[in-house]
């Protein structure tokens, strides 16, 4: 597994560049992340998302549906793919430090 | 000279069945040379590699690619299925060896040209290997990395005018039998519904939006060659209404020897002269059926078209002029709650486009299924849970006697309030005047 240094936090990733442990997500992660994830700033709409991901999972221990985020939010899944390009999944899931999706993908 | 010993794989490039280990190391072989001169964008090793990682998973009986992987494309949500080796450092060649999901034409029919445009951009930018096909239908190019996802996306998009298919909790990839496009059973042009519908719905392929994946499956008769009925979670399957056409003509043409039936499909064996009392008539499920000597009759009210004495006769019996399509719905393999196949949702609807009917079917379906599903719960195990009855009153389908194969012997029956006089709320005290504790 690599580790990657930036901005003097050091954060743990798989090959995916999945956090390997939730609680060593911090903001300047987001920071980091963004730019593989095709987004050039983050808007009060992606932390809005990003928010209710970690508090989510806090509380569940488990991802949102695409469906419970949506509504949540107030975010078309359109709209989720235009902040997020890469989806929900690998976009916004990774952003907040979540755990990488699993399954059959 | 091979980069990695595989003894136990060789042994597999022996009979006459063509051995997949032949064709790898052919192009592992093509690779090494490099006929072309190509400037290889992933190890050119990558196919040898394969062949190293899969004889150590013979050695020891265990598979040696990671849980999962994530990777994609930008907008989609789907469509490439990540992997990556767990012995790097041995198989570098495989370390990444992502597999991409493309959508593939109706029925499979290609000219040479499109084939050798995927196969040059796939020989550039990925491993030389495919599976023509993958089991829901997609053209599988197996094997690539991180990067050459975008680059092969924009390649298959810009030179191709092709797209990813469908893979995570999404539609995904439709397919359909060859339909009328060379099988004169073909019910209604199953290559065309496939077409339009995964054409119409390419938001909910790309963009997973449901509680888990969904399949659409078009057979054009029931013969079923596209397996719809078991491997679908939306079935769409052509029968027709009217009369079998008989050519009594033809009929005697088989009786007398001159067809063989079944088209010769059992003509690798000795079964004797064709009777068809003994193999059409008394086969009939429905016994619907009688030979006079000269004329073959059916009481097509008691036929449920199965199949049988036209794929017997296919000169001498023909499909019916009135025609349309049954559907099916929630067929699964067994994870979580058991296998299930197609259950008979509507017996009979028109196919012709644009399709309004069916697409309309399937709205109320996805609505319904999306907001009660479960995570990960397949359509058929929201039936299931929640009863085909509620299917019913979401789809607005009247419960009819085809419904259901036979009817409960449970007594288990839930009522609603309104069909009972009186309702559900009573007075414990009503009761007591009548009935001393």
């Amino acid at each position: 597994m690599a580790s990657i240094t930036y901005k003097g936090h050091e954060f743990e990733v798989d090959e995916d560049g999945f956090l390997l442990r939730f609680d060593d997500w911090n903001p300047d992660w987001m920071e980091y992340v963004k730019d593989s994830e095709g987004i050039t700033d983050i808007t009060p709409d992606h932390q809005k998302i990003l928010d209710f991901l970690q508090d989510y999972y806090r509380k569940n221990g488990i991802a949102p549906m695409v469906r419970i985020l949506s509504k949540n939010t107030g975010f078309k899944l359109k709209e989720v793919y235009e902040l997020f390009p890469s989806g929900p999944g690998k976009g916004a899931c990774k952003m907040s430090g979540l755990p990488k999706p699993t399954g059959c993908v | 000279m091979a980069k990695h010993a595989t003894p136990k794989l060789d042994q597999l490039e022996s009979g006459p069945w063509p051995s997949f280990v032949s064709d790898i190391k052919q192009e592992a072989e093509s690779r090494t040379k490099n006929p072309k001169g190509l400037d290889y964008q992933i190890p050119v090793d990558c196919p040898s590699d394969l062949l190293g990682v899969l004889e150590l998973s013979y050695t020891d009986g265990e598979t040696h690619w990671k849980h999962g992987g994530i990777v994609g494309v930008f907008g989609y949500g789907g469509g490439v299925i990540g992997r990556y080796c767990d012995q790097p450092e041995m198989f570098p060649g495989v370390a990444h060896f992502h597999t991409v999901r493309i959508n593939q034409p109706a029925a499979k029919y290609y000219s040479t040209d499109f084939l050798r445009q995927i196969c040059d951009m796939w020989d550039l930018r990925g491993s030389g290997l495919t599976n023509m096909h993958g089991s829901t239908g997609d053209i599988v190019l197996l094997g690539t990395q991180t990067a050459q996802l975008e680059e092969i996306f924009h390649e298959i998009t810009h030179k191709m005018n092709t797209d990813l298919g469908g893979s995570g909790s999404n539609l995904r990839t439709p397919e359909s039998c060859l339909g009328s496009s060379r099988c004169e059973y073909a019910c209604y042009d199953a290559q065309d519904l496939c077409y339009n519908l995964t054409m119409e719905f390419q938001d909910e392929l790309h963009r997973p939006a449901f509680p888990y994946k969904f399949k659409f499956k078009f057979d054009a008769c029931p013969n079923g060659c596209v397996a719809a009925i078991a491997r679908s979670d939306f079935a769409v399957i052509g029968t027709w209404k009217d009369d079998i056409r008989i050519d009594q003509a033809a009929v005697k043409a088989y009786v007398g020897g001159e067809f063989k039936p079944n088209a010769g499909a059992h003509a690798g064996r000795d079964w004797g002269k064709f009777d068809i009392v003994e193999e059409v008539v008394k086969r009939c499920p429905t016994k619907c059926m009688t030979w006079t000597g000269s004329e073959l009759r059916i009481n097509n009210k008691e036929c449920t078209r199965c199949m049988h004495c036209i794929n017997t006769m296919p000169r001498a019996c023909r499909i019916g002029n009135e025609r349309g399509a049954s559907i099916l719905l929630g067929a699964k393999a067994p994870v979580l709650d058991g296998a299930q196949m197609g259950s008979l949702l509507v017996p009979f609807i028109e196919v012709s486009e644009p399709y309004d009917e069916i697409k309309d079917l399937i709205g109320k379906i996805w609505d319904w299924w999306m907001e009660e599903g479960k995570n990960r719960e397949r359509i058929g195990e929201t039936m299931k849970r929640l009863s085909f009855q509620k299917l019913l009153e979401v789809t607005g389908i009247e419960a009819m006697p085809q419904h259901v194969c036979e009817p409960r012997h449970n007594p288990y029956m839930f009522f609603k309030e309104e069909e009972v006089p009186g309702g559900w709320n009573r007075d414990i005290a009503a009761y007591r005047k009548r009935h001393l504790r």
